[in-house]
């Protein structure tokens, strides 16, 4: 075989080469698409959050399951990071003389960290898959193209109370995990592990800033918007049948969870730098 | 393009729909005039579905325009195409009813969207509309799990009508039904005809509600098996020509004949391998 034929084999349409190239060539445009819809789905309904607020009615019945139905889940696993945290955390300390300061860095992981994200975790497991499951079962049995036909907009209908659930209920969430993340920690530390109370409760004082609880809280709001827009555009965008129905709850709890986490780090970053540029000399564990 | 009629309510000028790749309609050319009940018949995937969510603007056609009342859908303002689906009723497949509402709420849905009326005027227009349908009044307060498939099928026909709709369409209305439920679906749609100052649009594959229900006919074939220059409106007629209609797929369509159809599906099941 000459050069030439080799040259035109290896670029055929049905050369490895050209597959590989086609296959990723149409994931990457696939996920460009998916982000300009995701953008183009969020403005339509900061649009619709600005001019007109679904009723009182239907938000409450949304605030009610983001809200009141989490609570339990959140808080039971805040307690139990805050006791797994103590546990992981205690021997290190001990062996360098420093328990009485587990507190600081218990505390200090759970209202910056562990708090948000845990809490934005429980949402997008608990309130995220069903959002995009009900949406998804909407879509497959034609109850969104209803309610176009009826001149109401699915985005301001189903889409607005969601997203106002999930970001006016999050902080509350996030609050909930860090206090009985604090609880579970200072119970396993003082009771369990024996560590003073006083010296347990004023390290994390002086250490734990308002800025700390801030920024947690902080972070929530974007955690809560993104747990919201995702979930519910991968219902709107559900393929047909059962199968469709699951794959939109996964794909949801899933880009969910990613987009969390890199948000997470961004905002980490930010906070830092801005928190770092005020007070140079922060607190030390020390 | 043709003149528009004074008398007609939609129009299709040119419509062609391209999804995924594939020609769902191609340059369909149909006005429905105000009153006539038109039923829209034709095999599984030949766009009959897609043609009817055209025509009310839930689909938008790739190439091409409809209209309604004289007014382009696709040259409409987001609120004024909202406005214009105020005058559509829409029965789906199945009902399409909210889950999570009672059948009163399912009903009102539409009034307490769009009108300002007081909760009493709602519950008299709601039902009155049930018992139109035929549901006595304790459904009102079920939920749409708890219903049969004809009876929700009935609840979507109240739904569609309480805003008093110019358009309704009715999709696959009788599928899913046994032969008593669907005469009973059929005299509804004729019973709402004559209520009503109505027109309708049935998609169905049932042949016995076409020629009950319709003054006119329109016969979809699929785009894939046509042959070059071909309509794709196969038939526009009354339904008493269906059965000597010059085609001779129209009159195999009517009368359930499998015909040629039936060696494609072996010659394609034969090159089938497993």
């Amino acid at each position: 075989m000459s050069e030439g034929t080799k040259a035109v084999s290896r670029f055929s349409t049905d050369s490895p080469l050209t597959r590989w190239v086609t296959d990723w060539g149409a994931a990457v445009v696939d996920g460009i698409s998916m982000v300009g819809d995701i953008t183009l789905f969020a403005w339509q309904m900061l649009q619709w959050l600005f001019t007109r607020l679904p009723r009182r009615g239907t938000m409450l019945i949304n605030f009610y399951q983001v809200g009141v139905l989490s609570l339990p889940v959140v808080a039971l696993t805040g307690t139990f990071i805050g006791m797994v945290l103590a546990v992981n955390s205690y021997q290190q300390f001990d062996i360098l003389g420093l328990e009485s300061r587990l507190g600081v860095v218990i505390n200090k992981s759970l209202v910056r960290e562990l708090g948000p994200v845990l809490a934005a975790t429980m949402l997008a497991g608990r309130v995220g898959s069903a959002m995009a499951a009900v949406l998804g079962t909407m879509r497959v049995t034609e109850q969104i193209d209803a309610l176009t036909t009826m001149g109401a907009d699915p985005i301001h209908y189903l889409v607005v109370p969601r997203f106002l659930a999930c970001i006016c209920l999050i902080p509350a969430l996030t609050i909930m995990a860090d206090f009985m993340g604090i609880v579970g920690g200072y119970f396993y530390s003082v009771v369990i592990f024996g560590i003073d109370h006083a010296a347990y409760l004023n390290h994390s004082r002086e250490n734990v800033t308002g800025y700390d609880l801030f920024s947690g809280i902080f972070k929530s709001f974007f955690f809560g918007g993104v747990i919201a827009i995702v979930s519910c555009y991968r219902g709107f965008h559900c393929e047909a049948g059962a199968e469709g129905v699951g794959k939109a709850a996964t794909a949801a709890f899933v880009y969910s969870f990613v987009l969390i986490l890199a948000i997470d780090l961004v905002l980490n970053i930010l906070l830092d730098s801005l928190y770092y540029s005020f007070f140079p000399r922060g607190p030390s564990l020390l | 393009m043709n003149e528009p009629m004074a008398d007609e309510l939609v129009r299709c000028d040119d419509v062609s729909l391209v999804f995924d790749q594939h020609t769902i309609l191609q340059d369909i050319d149909v006005s429905i005039l105000r009153g006539q009940t038109v039923a829209v018949i034709g095999e599984s995937g030949c766009g009959k579905t897609v043609f009817m969510k055209t025509i009310v603007g839930l689909v938008k056609p790739t190439r091409g325009t409809v209209s309604f009342d004289g007014r382009a859908l696709n040259e409409m303002t987001l609120p004024e195409l909202t406005q214009t689906r105020k005058r559509f009723g829409f029965v789906f497949q199945n009902a399409a009813l909210f889950d999570s509402m009672s059948i009163y709420e399912n009903v009102a849905f539409p009034i307490r969207q769009n009108e300002i009326a007081s909760e009493s005027d709602v519950q008299q227009r709601v039902m009155q509309l049930l018992s139109e349908v035929g549901l006595p009044a304790e459904v009102a307060k079920k939920y749409p799990s708890a219903l049969s498939g004809g009876m929700r099928k009935r609840v979507g026909l109240a739904r569609a009508l309480i805003l008093r709709p110019e358009l309704i369409v009715y999709d696959e209305p009788t599928t899913g039904l046994d032969p008593i439920m669907s005469d009973v679906i059929n005299e509804l749609i004729l019973e709402t005809r004559r209520r009503y100052p109505v027109t309708s649009v049935v998609v169905t594959h049932d042949m016995h509600t076409a020629r009950k229900v319709a003054d006119r006919v329109l016969m979809f074939y699929p785009r894939r098996r046509l042959e070059a220059g071909e309509s794709q409106v196969l038939f526009d007629g009354s339904p008493s020509d269906l059965e000597n209609a010059e085609d001779r797929r129209v009159r195999q369509f009517v009368r359930g004949e499998a015909g040629e159809r039936l060696k494609e599906i072996s010659l394609e099941s034969s090159s089938l391998s497993f």
